[in-house]
């Protein structure tokens, strides 16, 4: 078996392979919903190991990806302020908004900069009491608490210039909208870990039922992700379809209450865009009427925005699990991580991204005997 | 930017009423905020996200998977120079006001 030896326990994972073998009788469809998943699954070749009846569809589970293009013009519109100076992860410097970046805007002369924590923004704020401070604050159930947190803390010690622009999203009603799709291939879910982490299980059980679907809320290692792949082919064999935890070491039922407490102090459930997916409803998070205040959109009424996404891309689709990559007329053409014409090819968890970095650049039946 | 990366705790203060932590993260320490975590000790291993602990993590699985993150490259992403990459990416200039700090450099050249 090609890349065995690059797993941290090639028998461990030989063994996993084996049984996933073992198990399988027919063609099935697992979608992994995290794009870090994503990443770990085609750097180390597992969709290329598994038996070929096995199919691994890939999720929207990128933050970056998804964040909406009318969000990234308006983050766009509040960094070029003279008296901003706005703060934000490095992976969204190059999400391309409608024309520009946030790499551009810098280039510009507008006052961006990139923190490793929300807190180190708050603490630009403190020292920066003349300016405006704003964080950009995308991300999935992991990155919310600490948003949320940080929120909490600015109002605590009475910060008045530092503000969130917002624009938290869910995974379960991803899932959800995914399952509801007529086009839907999907028969099984690995769920995210580390949403889990701080959301716990409780949201799946209804999910699992209402859609007859397995779903193994799996980790980003590549044995958890074997684990998790093994877990739901066996009640797909078995007709089962329960909710089930491959990733022990990092969550437990409950989740996180002391996050899940501060995400619902500071926090509330909004419809949400998705970016290239559309609309999803109360999928996502803005802040509580209690902090409005901190809400960068109605500290700087960015209005009028016209939004003019690529015609060319098919991130969509991507995201939806409905083509492969390469299956974009662009892909690896004019669309390449130096030249992006979506934020699924800038993006580190992006699957254009992956399917570029590990030459994943043919038809699917090719793909085994030409990649090395 | 979604994977949360396990790190170890070094030491433990109480700033601006709020419990926050030094956290080795396989030779990168950053502050971390322990409130969502909080009956963390010196020496025990959390789950790290954004600058939050979200979760304890037992020591030989938080060695592998910085290992792992390691490998495919997810610490230079969390930790690393991030303008430096958007630049390389876009196959651009390094804007101005994002170099690297100053101290730092003195400091490489210090030590060869
Ligand atoms: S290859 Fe580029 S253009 Fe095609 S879907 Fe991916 S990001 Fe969009």
């Amino acid at each position: 078996m090609k890349y065995l030896d690059e797993f941290s326990d090639p028998v461990l994972a030989k063994r996993l392979f084996d049984d996933i073998r073992a198990v399988t009788t027919r063609p099935w469809s697992i979608m992994e919903v995290c794009g870090g998943q994503t990443h770990s699954i085609i750097r180390h070749g597992i969709d290329q190991l598994l038996p070929e009846e096995i199919e691994l569809i890939h999720g929207p589970g990128c933050p970056v990806c998804v964040t909406p293009l009318e969000i990234i013009d308006k983050a766009l519109e509040i960094a070029s302020r003279p008296d901003v100076i706005f703060c934000s992860f490095g992976d969204m410097l190059r999400v391309p908004g409608s024309g520009r970046d946030l790499f551009k805007v810098k280039s510009e002369g507008a006052d961006v900069r990139v923190v490793y924590s929300p807190l180190d923004a708050l603490k630009i704020a403190q020292e920066n009491p003349d300016r405006q401070v704003v964080f950009f604050g995308i991300g999935f159930e992991t990155t919310a608490p600490p948003n949320a947190m940080t929120v909490y803390q600015a109002k605590k010690l009475g910060i008045a210039n530092f503000s969130l622009l917002v624009s938290h999203v869910k995974v379960p009603p991803a899932i959800d909208a995914i399952m509801n799709s007529p086009d839907c291939r999907v028969q099984a879910f690995l769920a995210a870990g580390h949403v889990c982490t701080v959301m716990g299980m409780g949201e799946y059980p209804e999910l699992a039922e209402r859609h007859r679907v397995p779903i193994v809320v799996t980790g980003f290692e590549p044995l958890d992700i074997l684990e998790g792949i093994r877990r739901a082919v066996r009640q797909l064999e078995a007709g089962q379809h329960t909710v089930e935890n491959a990733y022990p070491r990092a969550v437990q039922a409950e989740g996180s209450p002391a996050a899940r407490a501060m995400l619902s102090d500071v926090f509330e459930v909004t419809d949400r865009a998705w970016r290239g997916i559309g609309m999803i409803p109360q999928s996502g998070w803005r802040l509580s009427p209690k902090y409005r205040e901190y809400d960068a959109e109605y500290r700087f009424s960015v209005t009028g925005i016209q939004t003019e996404e690529s015609t060319v891309c098919r991130s969509g689709e991507v995201l939806q699990g409905l083509i492969k990559p390469h299956e974009c007329a662009a892909f690896g053409k004019e669309c390449t991580p130096r030249n992006p014409l979506g934020a699924t090819m800038v993006s580190s968890e992006g699957a254009c991204a992956a399917y570029y970095l590990y030459r994943r650049l043919e038809t699917p039946d090719k793909e085994a005997s030409s990649v090395g | 930017m979604c994977l949360a990366v396990p790190g170890r705790v070094l030491e433990i203060e109480e700033r601006d009423a709020t419990r926050m932590a030094k956290v080795d993260f396989g030779g990168v320490v950053k502050d971390v905020c322990l409130e969502y975590v909080p009956d963390m000790k010196v020496g025990d291993y959390a789950i790290v996200h954004v600058g939050f602990a979200l979760q304890r993590l037992d020591e030989e699985s938080a060695k592998q998977t910085l290992e792992l993150f390691e490998n495919l490259g997810v610490l230079e992403e969390e930790f690393g120079d991030a303008w430096g990459k958007a630049a390389r990416d876009a196959g651009a200039e390094r804007p101005a006001g994002t170099g690297l700090p100053p101290l730092e450099g003195a400091e490489k050249e210090a030590r060869s």
